[in-house]
C-alpha cells in the first residue's frame, strides 16, 4: 500500500503547476480597528453602560461621604473624606419608626424567608416538571395549561383571598405563611422551566432507566438530577432574586417584626426624623441590593460551568 | 429455490404478540398484529420510518401500553408487567448511556437497583466486559468513548441483566458506515455465542438481510411478509416488499397477460416476454393486468445468454460501482437496470440483448399488488 500512495503523490506533484501568487489581495482581509462601524458600536455600548452605571456610582460615593460634604450638593464628586459611618448606621442603628436596630433585622428575616422558599419551591417544581415531562398521566397537559395560566393572573387579584386563607389557617403574619405564598407563586414559571428542560433530555435515557428497573424516584434522583445542574442554577437565580427583591408579598403578609429587608429599607428611607440622611439611605439601599448582586456574580460563573459540564453527548 | 426454514417446536415461543392494537386517540399505529418469535431466533423488524416497528418493540419492552391485545414472553403473559419484570434487555439508537456514570456504573446501575450482591455484580460486569472487549474502558465516562464503544457498552448493559430476550432499536443507525458493518458482524457473533432471542428493529435492509433468521417487513402497522431473508429477497409477497428490499431496486414493468401461440405471456408496450420457468400455483389467465418484477442481477446480457428468449435494448447510463457495474437501459419504453460484473463496460447508446431469468422473477397483480 505504501508504495502506491507515494506513487500517487508523486503523480499529483508532477501534474500540479506550482502557482506564483499574483499581486493584490491575499489571505485574510485586514480589518481596521477605528472603522465607522466600530466607533458606532462601542460608542453606543459605552453610553448605555454609562447611563446604567452612573446612578450606582452616585450611590456609592454618596454613601461614603459625611453629611456636611453631601450638603455641598456635588453629587458626582468623589468623597474628600471616606467614611464608613453611614454603612454601620444603616446596618445597625437606622430607625424604622418603631425600633432603631437598622437593616440587620430585615436581613435575617429575608434570609429566613428566602432559604426555605427557594429550596421548597425548586424541589416541588422540579419533581412536578419531571413527572409532567416523563410520566404523562391522563389530563397532564390540561393540568400543565392551568398551571401556566396561573402565571398570567396579576398578583394583586389574589392578595385579598390569600390573606383570608392564611388568616383562617392561623398563619397570617408569620414567616411560614409568606414562605408558602412564595413557593406557590414560584410554581408556574419554575414548573415550566423544569418540564421543558426534562423534556429536552433524550427520552431513550428515561426508557433505559425503566428497563433497568428504576422507579419514579430513582430515575429522578439518580438519572435526571445529576444531569440537570444548569437548570437548577437557573431556577435558583430566578427564585433568590425574585424572593429577595419582593416587596408586595412582604408588606402584605408579614408584621413589622418579621418585615423582610426590602420593606424595612422602604421604612428607613421614608421615615423622616429631622434631617434626611442621604448617605445612610444610599448605604441601606446598597446593602439590600447586595445579595442579588452577589448571586448574579457567583452563580453566573457557576452557571456557565454547569452548562459546560452538562453538555455531554450520550 | 429450495429454502429449508429452521425448525422450531411449537411450544418454544420466546415472544408472542397476540392481536396487538395500539392507538393514540384516532390514530391507529398497530392494528391487530400477531407475531410469534421462536426461542433463540434473530428476528428483524424492517420498515421505513413511521411504519410502527419501533412502536411494536416498545410495546414488547413494556415502555408503551397497548390499547388491546396481549404479549407473552417465555409463555408468561406480561401485558401488564413492568419493563424490568419482563426479562428483557434493550439497546437504543442513541446508546442512552447515563452520562454522569462511568461505564462500570452504567453496567451496574440496573443490578444495583435490583439489589444484587456486590460480588455477583462484579462477576457479571467482568463477563460482559470480556465478551464485548470493553475491559479497558470500565472506568471511563461515556463522553470519553467513541460511538462504537458507546454502543458496545449499551449492549453490555443489556448483557449483564442476563435476560432471555434482547431488543435492539436501530442500534447501528448513529454510526458511520465502516463501524456499522463491523458492529453488525459483532452482533451476529454475539447471537451465535449467546443464542438468546433477539428482536432487532432497523430500516437498513442490509442489516436485516445479513443478521436475521427471519425478517418481518412492516408498513403502516401491518406485517407485509414474515419469512427468512432469502425468501423475502427472492419471493416477495407483494409489490411493497419487492420494491423495499434490494438495492439497486427491482425493475418493475407494468403490462398484462396475453395468450400467444397457446401459452400465456407477459406483454408490455407491444413486446412479449415468455413466462417459461415462472413458478406459481395460480392460473395465469389472459387479460389480467400485472406487474413483472425482475432484479437487476437476474437479467442476462449478451454473452451470458444461452439460447433463451432475448430482447433488444439500448444502453442509457452506466454506473460503475467497483465490484459491479450497473447499467441502465431502454427496453420497450421502460428504463431498467442490469447488474453486470465490474469489468464489463458498455458505451452509451450501444445495442445489447437482454434475457430475463423468469425462475427468479416475480409477478404481481396490478390491482391487489399481491404476488401471483
Amino acid at each position: 500500500m505504501a508504495d502506491v500512495s507515494t506513487l500517487n503523490t508523486a503523480a499529483v506533484g508532477s501534474d500540479a503547476v506550482r502557482p506564483t501568487l499574483a499581486p493584490g489581495p491575499r489571505g485574510r482581509k485586514p480589518k481596521r480597528v477605528l472603522s465607522r462601524r466600530n466607533i458606532m458600536l462601542y460608542g453606543i455600548l459605552g453610553l448605555a453602560a454609562l447611563y446604567y452605571l452612573l446612578p450606582l456610582y452616585v450611590m456609592v460615593v454618596t454613601s461614603l461621604k459625611g453629611m456636611p460634604e453631601i450638603r455641598l450638593g456635588n453629587i458626582f464628586s468623589p468623597p474628600v473624606e471616606i467614611t464608613f459611618e453611614p454603612w454601620v448606621k444603616a446596618w445597625a442603628q437606622a430607625c424604622t419608626g418603631l425600633n432603631c436596630d437598622g437593616l440587620s433585622r430585615g436581613f435575617w428575616n429575608s434570609v429566613q424567608i428566602m432559604v426555605p422558599s427557594v429550596i421548597v419551591s425548586i424541589l416541588v417544581a422540579s419533581v412536578s416538571g419531571y413527572s409532567l415531562a416523563n410520566w404523562r398521566f391522563k389530563g397532564s397537559e390540561l393540568f400543565f395549561s392551568i398551571l401556566i395560566i396561573g402565571a398570567f393572573i396579576p398578583y394583586q387579584v389574589m392578595i385579598y383571598p390569600i390573606v383570608i386563607i392564611l388568616r383562617e389557617m392561623g398563619i397570617y403574619g408569620t414567616l411560614t405563611g409568606l414562605i408558602i405564598v412564595h413557593t406557590i407563586f414560584g410554581m408556574p414559571i419554575l414548573t415550566l422551566l423544569f418540564r421543558n428542560y426534562f423534556a429536552s433530555l433524550p427520552e431513550e435515557l428515561f426508557k433505559a432507566a425503566r428497563i433497568d428497573g428504576a422507579g419514579f424516584w430513582q430515575i429522578y434522583g439518580r438519572i435526571m438530577l445529576p444531569m440537570s445542574l444548569p437548570i437548577f442554577v437557573v431556577a435558583m437565580i430566578l427564585q433568590v432574586t425574585g424572593i429577595w427583591n419582593d416587596f408586595l408579598f412582604g408588606v402584605v403578609f408579614t408584621r413589622p417584626d418579621t418585615y423582610p429587608m426590602t420593606v424595612q429599607l422602604n421604612n428607613i428611607v421614608n421615615s423622616v426624623q429631622g434631617v434626611k440622611e442621604y448617605n445612610v439611605n444610599m448605604a441601606a439601599t446598597l446593602l439590600t441590593g447586595a445579595v442579588p448582586l452577589i448571586v448574579y456574580f457567583v452563580s453566573g460563573r457557576l452557571f456557565v460551568r454547569g452548562i459546560a459540564a452538562g453538555a455531554v453527548k450520550g | 429455490m429450495n429454502v429449508v426454514p429452521m425448525q422450531f417446536s411449537k411450544a418454544n415461543h420466546s415472544v408472542s404478540v397476540r392481536d396487538l392494537t395500539l392507538s393514540f386517540g384516532a390514530l391507529t399505529v398497530l392494528g391487530n398484529l400477531n407475531l410469534d418469535i421462536h426461542d433463540g431466533e434473530f428476528l428483524v423488524l424492517l420498515g421505513s420510518s413511521g411504519c410502527g416497528k419501533s412502536t411494536l418493540l416498545n410495546c414488547i419492552a413494556g415502555l408503551l401500553e397497548p390499547t388491546e391485545g396481549q404479549i407473552f414472553i417465555k409463555d408468561k403473559n406480561v401485558t401488564w408487567e413492568e419493563p424490568k419484570d419482563r426479562g428483557i434487555g434493550m439497546v437504543f439508537q442513541s446508546y442512552a448511556l447515563y452520562p454522569q456514570m462511568t461505564v462500570e456504573g452504567n453496567l451496574s446501575f440496573g443490578l444495583k437497583v435490583a439489589g444484587m450482591a456486590k460480588d455477583e455484580i462484579a462477576k457479571r460486569i467482568a463477563r460482559a466486559a470480556e465478551i464485548l472487549q470493553i475491559e479497558p474502558l470500565l472506568q471511563r465516562k461515556p463522553a470519553a468513548l467513541s460511538g462504537g464503544q458507546r454502543q458496545r457498552v449499551a449492549i453490555g448493559r443489556a448483557l449483564v441483566r442476563d435476560v432471555d430476550v434482547f431488543l435492539f432499536d436501530e442500534p447501528l443507525s448513529n454510526l458511520d458506515a465502516k463501524l456499522r458493518s463491523e458492529l453488525r458482524v459483532e452482533i451476529k457473533r454475539l447471537h451465535q455465542q449467546l443464542k438468546n432471542t433477539m428482536i432487532y428493529v432497523t430500516h437498513d435492509q442490509i442489516e436485516a438481510l445479513t443478521l436475521a433468521d427471519r425478517i418481518a417487513i412492516m408498513k403502516s402497522g401491518v406485517i407485509q411478509q414474515l419469512a427468512d431473508p432469502i425468501t423475502i429477497y427472492n419471493r416477495p409477497n407483494n409489490l411493497f416488499v419487492a420494491g423495499f428490499i434490494g438495492s439497486p431496486s427491482m425493475n418493475f414493468l407494468h403490462g398484462e397477460l396475453v395468450e400467444e401461440g397457446g401459452r400465456t405471456v407477459f406483454r408490455t408496450n407491444n413486446v412479449s416476454f415468455s413466462l417459461e420457468g415462472y413458478d406459481t400455483s395460480e392460473m395465469l389467465e389472459a387479460g389480467r393486468k400485472v406487474v413483472l418484477g425482475v432484479r437487476p442481477e437476474h437479467i442476462k446480457v449478451d454473452g451470458d445468454l444461452a439460447g433463451e428468449e432475448a430482447h433488444e435494448a439500448v444502453v442509457d447510463i452506466e454506473e460503475p460501482m467497483g465490484a459491479d457495474n450497473l447499467i441502465w437501459l431502454k427496453l420497450a419504453g421502460h428504463t431498467i437496470s442490469v447488474r453486470v460484473g465490474g469489468a464489463r463496460r458498455y458505451a452509451i447508446g450501444a445495442q445489447v440483448r437482454l434475457g430475463f431469468d423468469m425462475t427468479m422473477a416475480s409477478l404481481f397483480d396490478a390491482g391487489t399488488e399481491e404476488r401471483i
